[in-house]
């Protein structure tokens, strides 16, 4: 091998780059984070699914959702309970959850998700 | 309950026929137990959704105010959250005048009417019954509802190619030149002005839908529903499909104009002149 | 191979890093595109494609050029060719690499480019055109890089590659169709509505595209150790004489149905690009400099002694380029905006970060076609040594 001194040394610097990250945030684990329900949520005490569906796949429902409302005009959705709920980000889940910033926002930032859902939707007025 | 989707329509639709909305025909036909098979199924129930537009009774309207009427524009772009960048290079459209020349540039006539050529016509997306938007779209973000024939723009999946700009020959789609949160605030103290609405993103192109949203509940186009209201009803929307629908007897009744029908598009939008 | 690249003169990494600079430059103001939206642009509603779909439009025709070195090399066996097959090739995968580029940069939301792929949709031809640039990107890199390996050990290239390359010559043929049938399809713009418009680019694409390789050759002669050949030279020469000479009779068909029929629509697109419409005549200094331009480069490639002077040559092929890209990069997309569909004129001209990214855009391209060409030219010296 030519340079092969050189060329160890280069991977070594390169997989310690990679690896980078993890030693620097090494034991350093931020708290999870809960999300606050606003008294209105409290009150219905369940979603349009049951919370553990929704901690782990509001998003999959939230993107089935404006699918089919924008493509195929299907603006109901009927829950497993058997409710019927009108699809809508704004007018359904922040009719509840209008607390952007406590329900949404931390979980995102601890998950360092950061969806384009408010380029566009409106998230409801937070009283400070 | 058994019930499919072509069924409910026919149901609806018979419904309707008796002036009956959906939702009538739902507790009629068998209360409560149809609710649950809702579900799925457009709401809106024009097989064919079409506008005419009398620009007689517009122009009358016109007249009255001091400063021309824009009631339809300022209810479509309000309950759209439509901004207003005051540059017309960049501006937004969903409704909008121009002059009856500019309008319709096939009718070459230098001695029509001075009166009606520099007069203000109201103009909105044709949606076409061949339309050229759709079709040269790569990603199928702009298409057509086949239940009533409306071209719908999915914002969430538009690319920002602008193919469909180039497409249009009416001129009907408008682009996010820019962010709309970032358009002038002095131009738009109150954006947005609907918070009910989403806005959009920087990026993507947008226009009129025919109001999908309100029809899905059963209420007018927000243009129609603001020209009624000043008495005007220069605007008229209905199901072309149905023969004794309102758009219908009107289009029987009077003499009516499309933009630029030899290209073949059959716009859905009709003039009384 | 690519090692090759990493040898060079000074001269040679004195421009890589001035492109690196332009692209550098190009990438920070795509960024700013990239926060502030489009509005950036001098492109607005009704002109809403301006310098970048453009510059597609010219290097599509730029890396279909390709075809004019391995069609006679490959079809017609014509020998002298196959010294330079591999210029063509290579200068058509970076063209290529510019156009994906150009069309990147002119998306409204670039991040979401994959939607044309998740949802594939057949009766779009920004789909297929997609689709075609991609693979002749393929094929090109593909075909160049095995025949040069295979020339490098000495050895015949594998025979799928041949098979390949009989592919690769009409699917040359399909790209600037395809990109033509981008506009041709379009109802209500006048000036893109015509079905000559596939033929009008195919043949600007075989002039422009070789006139450009005959400037790169003799770069090449003065920079490197390879010498492409003065027959190959004088041979693109005579493509470049047939191919512009069938442009300039496809464009003067334009004008005679134009100004023959008398038709408004036809008429407008083209009085505004010479004269103005509507005080708008912002592209008329450049249509008039292109005509001169054509003008000047016919001249001196049909009389003999100046097309087969390299020196008269080089110039003819560079204002061909000029008058080629002015027509093509410029004016085509412009006028087919104007007048928008209410008959009025607005004004386009790019704005200066527009010109940047371009230029970012451009600079990468002569970036990877520089590198390719350094693989190249080494190679072949080292054969031939």
């Amino acid at each position: 091998m030519y340079d092969g001194g050189k060329i160890i040394v280069g991977l070594i610097i390169g997989l310690g780059l990679f690896l980078s990250p993890f030693f620097y945030n090494a034991g350093k684990a931020a708290k999870a984070p809960a999300p606050e329900l606003t008294p209105k949520a409290k009150e219905a005490k369940v979603c349009v699914e049951p919370a553990s569906y929704m901690r782990e796949s509001h998003f999959t429902l939230l993107d089935e959702w404006r699918h089919t409302v924008v493509r195929d005009g299907e603006r109901y959705y009927k829950g497993s309970e058997g409710k019927r709920y009108y699809k809508s980000l704004q007018r359904t889940c922040l009719e509840c959850h209008s607390n952007y910033s406590k329900f949404c926002l931390e979980c995102h930032n601890y998950l360092d998700v950061d969806p384009y859902c408010w380029d566009c939707h409106i998230q409801p007025e937070e009283k400070k | 309950m058994g019930l499919d989707r072509r069924e409910f329509l026919k149901i609806a639709g018979m419904a309707a026929l008796f002036g009956l909305g959906g939702k009538a025909a739902i507790d009629i036909f068998a209360p409560g137990e149809l609710e649950a098979s809702m579900e799925g199924i457009p709401v809106s129930k024009g097989k064919r959704w079409a506008m005419v537009i009398d620009i007689r009774k517009c122009l009358a309207q016109q007249a009255k105010d001091k400063d021309g009427c824009k009631q339809c524009i300022i209810a479509c772009h309000r309950a759209h959250n439509v901004p207003d960048w005051g540059d017309p290079k960049i501006e937004i459209k969903w409704i909008w005048q121009d002059s009856f020349e500019h309008s319709f540039p096939d009718q070459h006539n230098p001695y029509i009417e001075e009166e009606l050529r520099h007069q203000p016509v109201i103009l909105m997306c044709n949606h076409c019954v061949n339309p050229p938007c759709v079709r040269v779209c790569p990603t199928q973000a702009t298409f057509k509802r086949e239940e009533d024939g409306i071209v719908c723009m999915d914002m969430h999946r538009c690319i920002g190619c602008r193919f469909c700009m180039a497409a249009c020959p009416y001129g009907s789609r408008s682009f996010n030149w820019g962010n709309p949160r970032k358009a002038p605030k002095e131009l738009n103290p109150d954006y947005p002005t609907n918070r009910d609405y989403p806005e959009r993103c920087k990026g993507v192109v947008e226009k009129c839908d025919f109001c999908v949203e309100r029809i899905a509940r059963g209420e007018l186009p927000a243009c129609v529903e603001a020209c009624d209201k000043i008495k005007a009803h220069a605007l008229t929307f209905g199901d072309l499909a149905d023969p004794n629908s309102n758009v219908r007897k009107l289009l029987k009744e009077h003499y009516t104009i499309r933009r630029k029908p030899e290209l073949g598009t059959e716009p859905n939008l009709f003039y009384i002149v | 191979m690519l090692d090759r690249a990493l040898k060079g003169s000074q001269g040679y990494w004195g421009w890589l890093v001035f492109l690196l600079v332009l692209m550098g430059i190009g990438a920070g103001c795509w960024l700013y595109q990239f926060f502030e939206g489009l509005k950036i642009t001098g492109m607005s509603r009704d002109v809403s494609w301006g310098l970048y779909i453009g510059q597609l439009t010219y290097f599509v025709g730029v890396a279909a050029s390709g075809v004019m070195v391995v069609l006679p090399c490959y079809l017609h066996n014509y020998k002298a060719f196959g010294r330079i097959t591999i210029l063509g090739e290579f200068l058509a995968v970076s063209a290529i690499i510019m156009c994906l580029l150009f069309v990147f940069v002119d998306l409204g939301n670039p991040v979401r480019i994959m939607n044309v792929i998740l949802y594939p949709t057949p009766n779009s031809i920004l789909f297929w055109d997609m689709i075609v640039l991609n693979v002749y990107m393929l094929l090109n890199i593909i075909i160049g890089w095995n025949v040069l390996a295979a020339e490098r050990k000495g050895i015949h290239y594998q025979k799928w590659i041949k098979v390949l390359i009989y592919i690769s010559i009409p699917w040359a043929f399909s790209i600037h169709t395809v990109t033509a049938f981008l506009y041709a399809g379009l109802p209500g713009r006048h000036f893109w509505l015509t079905s000559i418009m596939a033929a009008r680019f195919l043949s600007s694409a075989f002039c422009a595209g070789p006139a450009l390789l005959i400037l790169l050759c003799l770069i090449v002669r003065k920079v490197t150790r390879f010498d492409p050949g003065k027959e190959q030279i004088r041979t693109l020469a005579g493509i470049v004489t047939y191919a512009m000479l069938i442009n300039v009779f496809f464009f003067l068909l334009e004008l005679f149905t134009a100004f023959y029929s008398q038709i408004p629509g036809h008429m407008h697109p083209i009085v505004f690009l010479f004269k103005g419409l509507d005080g708008v005549g912002n592209l008329a200094p450049w249509m008039w400099a292109a005509t001169v331009f054509a003008v000047i480069s016919l001249i001196l490639l049909v009389v003999p002694s100046t097309r087969r002077n390299e020196g008269t040559l080089a110039v003819a092929c560079a204002v061909l380029i000029a008058a080629t890209w002015i027509d093509k990069g410029l004016g085509l997309i412009v006028a087919g905006f104007t007048p928008n569909p209410f008959e009025t004129v607005t004004k386009y001209w790019p704005t200066t970060p527009e010109v940047l990214i371009t230029i970012g855009v451009l600079a990468t391209g002569f970036f990877v076609l520089t590198v390719l060409y350094k693989v190249a030219t080494s190679i072949k010296t080292e054969v031939a040594a």
